[in-house]
């Protein structure tokens, strides 16, 4: 198959960015990912700059690939990241457009790479449980219903990838955030902590830069591991019982 | 060189325990004072950053990811190993020693394999603490299940995404400590040398991979958790971004490389279909508790399924060959992973292979479908239901436990593996050797430690499943932390050292020397390019199968791929920038070196022994044939010219907890 590609190419965070037009042969077995490296080798054999992404595990897993592929974070799959997403889902003849994810908490490396430590210092803030180690008890001292651990792992499976801060219209973080204290705040080992972690992740959300949420669900359509707007719920109602309950503070 | 393990003295189960109350310790005080470096963000250098930091010490932490929380161990599917006999089946912290020891065909050191073991049961407890959400039975406890070379269930995990979770868990501790101070954070910075200053680890030069600036840090020791060497293969189940880099830059400065032959190759991975492809993915092993690997019994079939004129589901009942039940009745389709892959070699070899290229076979859940449908369908009161029913409620069971890992096949080949049956093959995933540690996880070279795939100490030549995760989370946790001390507890006075020093000053002009040499170099060839050649030479001659001709045949074609990749390889870009081509360049010529040096040493080992394989070494059945007499030692390579001929050195293995048996599966 013959494809027109339309990537966003950008030298560093300052630099204003444009459009580059490619053409690139590929098969229907390629992933996306694959493709873009048969068009790099191309490149660096005519010696010129390789178009640059974030990539790793190729499995869908890690959450460092990302990219907005005709307009939608990871592309048109639902549930599917970039590195998942196979070439038999497009065809020939097809003009693709390959943009970075944007928002201003999410510099721009180079070309599609951006900058996403926000997350890990949100993280930071509080997405833990304070327990040394070594300080733990028996694993099954505490019960914790089938039902309820797969909740948690359901908003734990969040792979950080970003696409929805990069779906949402006001690039709020709010569904990973929120993915995180529920995760957290699910489990009974997780409950001590559960507003301060609220508060004072929501706290390092806005520091960062990312946008208020209005309800507009793009994140969990566009979400690659399918968390729900549930959490976000959740975590709203964490979060004002955290703000009227003065001993949290 | 003589290598002293330094195992304890006194009863194998008694060892650690008293090993671990007669350390010497460091005071709080004096912790603060002291500077480590952590290189590696994944279970055993998250963890290891997390609990160093909560002890006091002054930890820096480096990884080439963008975030702690990419690390590949977070891509581990199946579970985690722990001796909990939760399910009252007869397990203890002997039979995982034993089974790990055995399961590594007797090529690992007993101390380290039964300190592993101990420690297992504190690692769930520490991860169900950290808020890991482990799979439950409907009474709140946790639920096990099993793995190859194993005859009881103690196996803890999270759906298919154990890895994930547990690497979330330790990232999260990680995460704390930074918010504590005690942990500083280097997001993409990758490790490019290690600094000696007189003769102990004391800091490393690491690039900047966003700004391209070649940095200076020190410390009074250094660990290294960077994983393993699988990609010297090129396309294995690794991430695209694993490297050999820093435990090979360690070699280049006198650490040594132990048992380099020893690669596990996966017998459940998606078989390779075109030349372009970047990777392998991994099926995890926990699919053979549930799934049955046959070949078509006739060549004809297996050939018509080939031309896509046959499908799997057309294969009468009798016409297929269950070959692992045939073969290993006693562990059927969960033997260890370096029996079901030859065992799968052996039928593809012989024509039975499925798949367009020949190499592939099936795996099958049709039966265990029919099986959870009809036991559902009883504990359901249904009367007489219908097959459609218990097919129905078949796939359920199955996708409650295998969801998403069904999802990902299909997503990948296009097929449905609840209908049809999986097409498997095997594919490099896990190297058991890595850099020579003694009982406290340091090196050769004083200071310098080595954790989890990266150092070779608990799979001997064969690693069983669901073990990766716990090794790592062992040496992080329960490990390090405390023998960390016997370096440090004599360094409490020593200063902080300062990034001028001249063993810094050069060690900084090596690397920017050797990284503006491949810029400058401008040749014709990408690096991936040379890699894929890497590659093939290690598959087809150092991978599944070995022989000495064919190694000697390899070596030499990695010396001229060596000599070529210097004249032609190109690399676009330069220094002072976001530059990945840069990073693969020297990752492949490092790959290069350690590829040479794996052949040489499947070359020394005559005799055949867990993943590795040497057809001169074989009983009459095909089995793999050990030599204990000549061959019960590590290999540690030192390498340090590699203009002149890698060193030999041999630590002798002794055996007193366990008896060595020919290891049999049958």
């Amino acid at each position: 198959m013959k494809l027109t590609l339309k990537v966003w190419r950008q030298k560093n965070a300052k630099d204003k960015g444009h459009f580059e037009t490619y053409q690139v042969t590929a098969n229907e077995h390629m992933s996306f990912l694959e493709m873009l490296d048969v068009l790099n080798e191309s490149l660096i054999s005519e010696k010129k700059d390789p178009v640059y992404f974030d990539h790793d595990c190729r499995e869908g897993i890690c959450g460092t690939c990302s990219m907005v592929i005709n307009g939608q974070p990871h592309g048109p799959m639902q549930g599917t990241t970039a590195c998942q997403l196979h070439m038999r889902h497009f065809k020939d003849g097809n003009t693709i457009t390959i943009e970075p994810f944007r928002a201003k908490a999410f510099p721009v490396v180079k070309d599609l790479v951006v900058d996403r430590s926000a997350f890990d210092r949100i993280m930071q803030a509080g997405g833990y449980i304070s327990v040394d180690t070594g300080q733990a008890v028996d694993g099954n001292s505490i019960p914790i219903g089938k039902e309820t651990a797969a909740k948690a792992f359901d908003a734990a499976a969040c792979i950080g990838c970003g696409a929805c801060v990069a779906a949402c219209p006001n690039a709020s973080a709010m569904l990973f955030v929120s993915a995180k204290v529920s995760h957290l705040g699910l489990l009974p080992q997780g409950k001590v902590e559960a507003k301060r972690r609220a508060l004072n992740m929501v706290h390092q959300m806005d520091e960062e830069g990312f946008g208020m949420c209005s309800n507009v669900t793009a994140c969990e359509a566009e979400c690659p591991k399918e968390i729900s707007v549930d959490n976000i719920a959740r975590l709203n109602r964490e979060y004002i019982g955290a703000a009227f309950t003065a001993d949290e503070k | 060189m003589e290598l002293n393990g330094k195992v304890p003295p006194g009863p194998i189960s008694e060892k650690w325990t008293k090993y671990k109350s007669s350390m010497p310790l460091v005071s709080p005080d004096n912790k603060r004072r002291l500077d480590v470096i952590v290189v590696g963000t994944g279970l055993a250098g998250g963890a290891a950053a997390a609990s160093l930091g909560e002890l006091g010490y002054n930890v820096k932490c480096f990884t080439f990811h963008d975030s702690p929380r990419r690390a590949h161990s977070i891509a581990a599917q199946g579970g985690i190993n722990a001796a909990k006999n939760y399910k009252n089946d007869g397990d203890s912290v002997h039979r995982l020693f034993y089974d790990t020891v055995k399961g590594g065909d007797y090529r690992s050191r007993e101390a380290n394999v039964h300190r592993l073991a101990e420690v297992s049961v504190n690692i769930i407890d520490q991860c169900v603490a950290q808020g890991v959400p482990f799979a439950r039975e409907y009474s709140g406890m946790l639920d096990n299940r099993s793995f190859g070379g194993v005859q009881v269930q103690r196996t803890f995990y999270a759906r298919g995404q154990t890895g994930q979770q547990l690497l979330i868990g330790a990232y999260q501790a990680l995460s704390r400590q930074v918010s504590n101070g005690t942990v500083t954070l280097y997001n993409r910075h990758e490790m490019l040398d290690v600094v000696l200053i007189d003769g102990k680890a004391r800091g490393i030069i690491a690039r900047n991979l966003v700004t391209g600036k070649v940095e200076r840090f020190a410390a009074h020791c250094v660990v290294l958790a960077t994983g393993g060497y699988g990609n010297v293969f090129y396309l294995s189940t690794n991430a695209m971004n694993c490297n050999v880099t820093a435990a090979w830059r360690a070699v280049r400065r006198g650490a040594l490389m132990a048992n380099p032959c020893f690669t596990q190759i996966h017998p459940t991975c998606i078989p390779q279909y075109g030349d372009y492809q970047s990777k392998l993915t991994l099926m995890s092993e926990s699919l053979r508790n549930d799934g049955r690997v046959w070949v078509p019994k006739k060549k004809e079939d297996a050939e018509a399924i080939r031309q896509g004129k046959k499908r799997g589901i057309d294969i009468p009942e009798a016409d297929r060959d269950y070959y692992l039940e045939r073969r290993y009745p006693a562990f059927g389709n969960l033997v260890p992973r370096d029996v079901a892959s030859r065992a799968a070699k052996v039928e593809c070899d012989k024509g039975h292979g499925i798949v367009p290229t020949g190499l592939g076979v099936y795996l099958d859940f049709a039966d265990a479908i029919e099986r959870y449908g009809k036991s559902k369908a009883h504990s359901m009161n249904l009367e007489n239901p219908s097959p459609e029913k218990i097919r129905e409620l078949g796939e359920k069971v199955v996708e409650e436990k295998y969801g998403n890992l069904f999802e990902m096949y299909e997503k990948i080949t296009g097929e449905d593996p609840y209908k049809m049956p999986m097409k498997i093959y095997p594919a490099v995933h896990y190297t058991m050797g890595g850099l020579w540690v003694d009982y406290n996880l340091e090196t050769n070279i004083p200071g310098l430690f080595a954790l989890g795939e990266c150092n070779f100490s608990d799979h001997g030549a064969n690693r069983l499943g669901a073990s990766a995760l716990m090794q790592g989370l062992a040496d992080g946790y329960f490990v390090i932390p405390y023998t960390i001390g016997t370096f440090l507890a004599d360094e409490i006075r020593t200063p902080r050292f300062s990034t001028d020093a001249p063993e810094f000053e050069a060690a900084e002009k090596a690397v920017t020397d050797r990284l503006q040499g491949f810029l400058k170099n401008n040749g014709n060839q990408s690096a991936e390019s040379f890699h894929r050649r890497l590659g093939k030479i290690m598959w087809d001659y150092c991978g599944m199968s070995r022989n000495a001709e064919g190694l000697k045949k390899a070596r030499k074609m990695i010396q001229e791929l060596r000599e070529e990749f210097y004249k032609d390889v190109y690399v676009p870009g330069s220094l002072d920038e976001y530059n990945p081509e840069l990073e693969k360049v020297a990752r492949v010529a490092d790959f290069i070196e350690m590829g040479e040096l794996m052949c040489l040493d499947a070359l020394e080992r005559n005799e055949s022994c867990g993943g590795h394989f040497r057809e001169e070494s074989q009983t009459p059945e095909g089995e793999a044939l050990r030599d204990d007499a000549n061959y019960a030692f590590v290999s540690a390579w030192g390498w340090t010219d590699t203009s002149k001929e890698p060193e030999l050195h041999k630590e002798p293995l002794k055996f007193e907890a366990i008896e060595l048996k020919t290891r049999s599966y049958k």
